[in-house]
């Protein structure tokens, strides 16, 4: 019975889904949009739990396994949560508040993330496709939440439809994988699966589902085209929680079950990163729709991490789950400026960004140094991040690799400072006029930023996930 | 057990399915075609864990049970594709995947 309290982060999660579901009865239509404040407050109150201590073990012969580590891949997952749900605060309050539809974004919304703790925490194959598919079926929904727009229901359709080819490819993958091995649990896998034809296949094809979710170039098709038509509040969402969480549990998964295989998805995933760094890079550099070129960076961020996949030993784990922290701060922080604008003036290309330094100073310093971050600017955190997966690589000969990857971070450079020119050097006859933020989205903004700041300076953080991941 | 039937000829069954669905999602323009296709697919993974299951682990239970959750999945997935389809069928009264130009760039 003691060993229930292992999934506390999960019932605790599943609990305030129903609690929302009882809110949504009893408020009156006029007081609904109160439901942001309880949604926000009650994730807050569960991110702050979800700090005290968790034991490690492992429930039900297996299925569900959790330890230290896994505990704070949810931890980081639960703080960018949180600071994304205090950016969209305005976004929900004005824009639905005489809709009744409030609640349904939050159950949605945190259904998706119950779905991403299943998924890092899984100890076989079936826990993990519930867990994917939790995580990845309602994001469908929120990407078409906007009904009154066309664009979102057609963002909508096709995530749903890329989805559901991918999850079917990976199923076929699970499939040829249960019938070689005999067993869905990843220690009895691990035992008998051996290199074969078939044994690669089948490994390849549950890879590939995975690198749909991390928009892994050439499986990236749906994120410009999803990122431009969902809200913007779906899209930060998408490129920052959906996509570190994936990565999560790819690479748990590849600790696992990847070990005697190394020889299939090392070449695999080298080539995947090759491409899907220069083919992020190359389309980010035409973009001039924010959201569209946010996706593209967001694609050739993914390569990057990739890199310390191939590491594959302890530091290698460690510089990802590292960098994935850094970069949910960072993108968050370029997301939420470009969301608040959105929200005020409806403008999303790059063009309305000129001369926002002299009207919107704050905004322009957060995009500032999420873009810094992004591009990996010495004195930010970006930077080290991006030096660990580099380091981690280039420890187990992957030069090729890193002469690419450092060749795509200055081409990337360039297109993260067309933006800071836009903001800061280029004048506009018709700059975004000065607003203010309710203060839920400023403490929204400032926890990116100070998440920015703190990781880059802050060691211990680093040589805790170490220590933990060396276990 | 059919007499005659193995393992072999069974697979081949459900691999020629998976591919025919994969072809038609590629191919096909009309989106409840391509669910059809997506349902395919699944269906092609289910046989495949019931035929795994039943001739090569016989005393195994978990292909049995991926199946049955993979069917719910399945149905929750086509049931909410549609719904999403629906909507977009209201402000273009088309479900045709060649009208969905909106987002381009």
């Amino acid at each position: 019975m003691n060993n229930f309290l292992l999934m506390r982060d999960e019932f605790v999660l599943l609990g305030i889904i129903l609690l929302l579901l009882v809110v949504e009865i009893l408020l009156t239509d006029k007081d609904k949009k109160n439901v942001v404040g309880i949604a926000t407050g009650l994730f807050a109150l569960h991110t702050a739990f979800g700090f005290m201590p968790l034991g490690e073990g492992s429930m039900f012969g297996g299925s569900f396994q959790t330890t230290h580590l896994h505990h704070n891949m949810k931890n980081i997952l639960n703080v960018g949560v949180l600071i994304l749900l205090l950016q969209t605060w305005t976004w929900a309050r004005v824009k639905w508040s005489n809709r009744n539809r409030l609640t349904e974004f939050y159950i949605i919304l945190f259904s998706t993330v119950l779905g991403m703790y299943y998924m890092i925490s899984a100890g076989d194959f079936l826990m993990f496709f519930l867990g994917l598919e939790l995580a990845s079926l309602p994001v469908a929904g929120l990407v078409a939440f906007d009904l009154a727009k066309k664009r979102s229901a057609e963002a909508g359709v096709k995530f749903i439809l890329m989805a559901g080819v991918s999850s079917a490819v990976m199923l076929f993958g699970i499939s040829l994988i249960y019938g070689i091995t005999g067993s869905i649990y990843f220690t009895e896998v691990a035992q008998s699966f051996h290199l074969t034809g078939l044994s690669a296949i089948a490994l390849l094809m549950f890879m590939s589902g995975l690198a749909f979710k991390i928009s892994l170039v050439p499986f990236h098709f749906w994120t410009p085209d999803v990122y431009e038509g969902a809200p913007v509040p779906v899209s930060s969402f998408l490129s920052v929680i959906s996509k570190a969480a994936a990565v999560f549990a790819m690479i748990l998964i590849l600790f696992q079950i990847g070990k005697g295989m190394t020889t299939v998805w090392k070449p695999a995933l080298f080539w995947l990163a090759i491409l899907t760094m220069t083919v992020g890079n190359l389309f980010a550099l035409r973009q001039k729709n924010m959201k569209r070129f946010l996706a593209f960076s967001s694609v050739a961020q993914a390569g990057f991490i990739l890199m310390g996949i191939l590491a594959f030993d302890e530091m290698g784990l460690t510089s990802v789950i590292y960098f994935s922290a850094i970069y949910i701060f960072s993108n968050l922080a370029t997301f939420g400026v470009v969301q608040v604008i959105s929200l005020k003036t409806g403008k999303e290309q790059m063009d309305d960004y000129n001369g926002l330094y002299r009207t919107n100073p704050k905004l322009a310093l957060v995009m500032l140094l999420g873009l810094f971050s992004l591009a990996g600017i010495p004195p930010v955190a970006g930077f080290f991040g991006k030096f660990f997966l580099f380091m981690s690589a280039a420890a187990h000969n992957y030069y090729l690799l890193v002469i690419i990857g450092v060749i795509n971070v200055t081409i990337s450079l360039y297109y993260y400072l067309l933006v800071v020119r836009a903001m800061f050097l280029r004048k506009s006859d018709k700059p975004i006029a000065f607003f203010k933020n309710e203060w839920p989205v400023q403490i929204g903004l400032a926890l990116s930023v100070i998440g920015i700041l703190v990781l880059g300076m802050y060691s211990p953080f680093y040589e805790y996930i170490l220590q933990l991941a060396s276990n | 057990m059919i007499e005659g039937i193995g393992v072999f000829d069974v697979l081949a069954v459900s691999t020629i399915i998976f591919f025919v669905g994969l072809f038609g999602f590629v191919t096909r323009k009309n989106m409840i075609s391509l669910l059809i296709s997506i349902e395919l697919m699944l269906n092609s993974v289910a046989l495949n864990f019931v035929v795994f299951n039943k001739f090569l682990y016989p005393g195994n239970i978990q292909g049995y049970i991926f199946t049955l959750f993979l069917i719910a999945v399945a149905a929750a997935e086509v049931a909410l594709a549609i719904a999403i389809i629906i909507s977009f069928y209201r402000m273009d009264n088309s479900i045709d995947a060649d009208e969905m130009d909106s987002l381009s760039g």
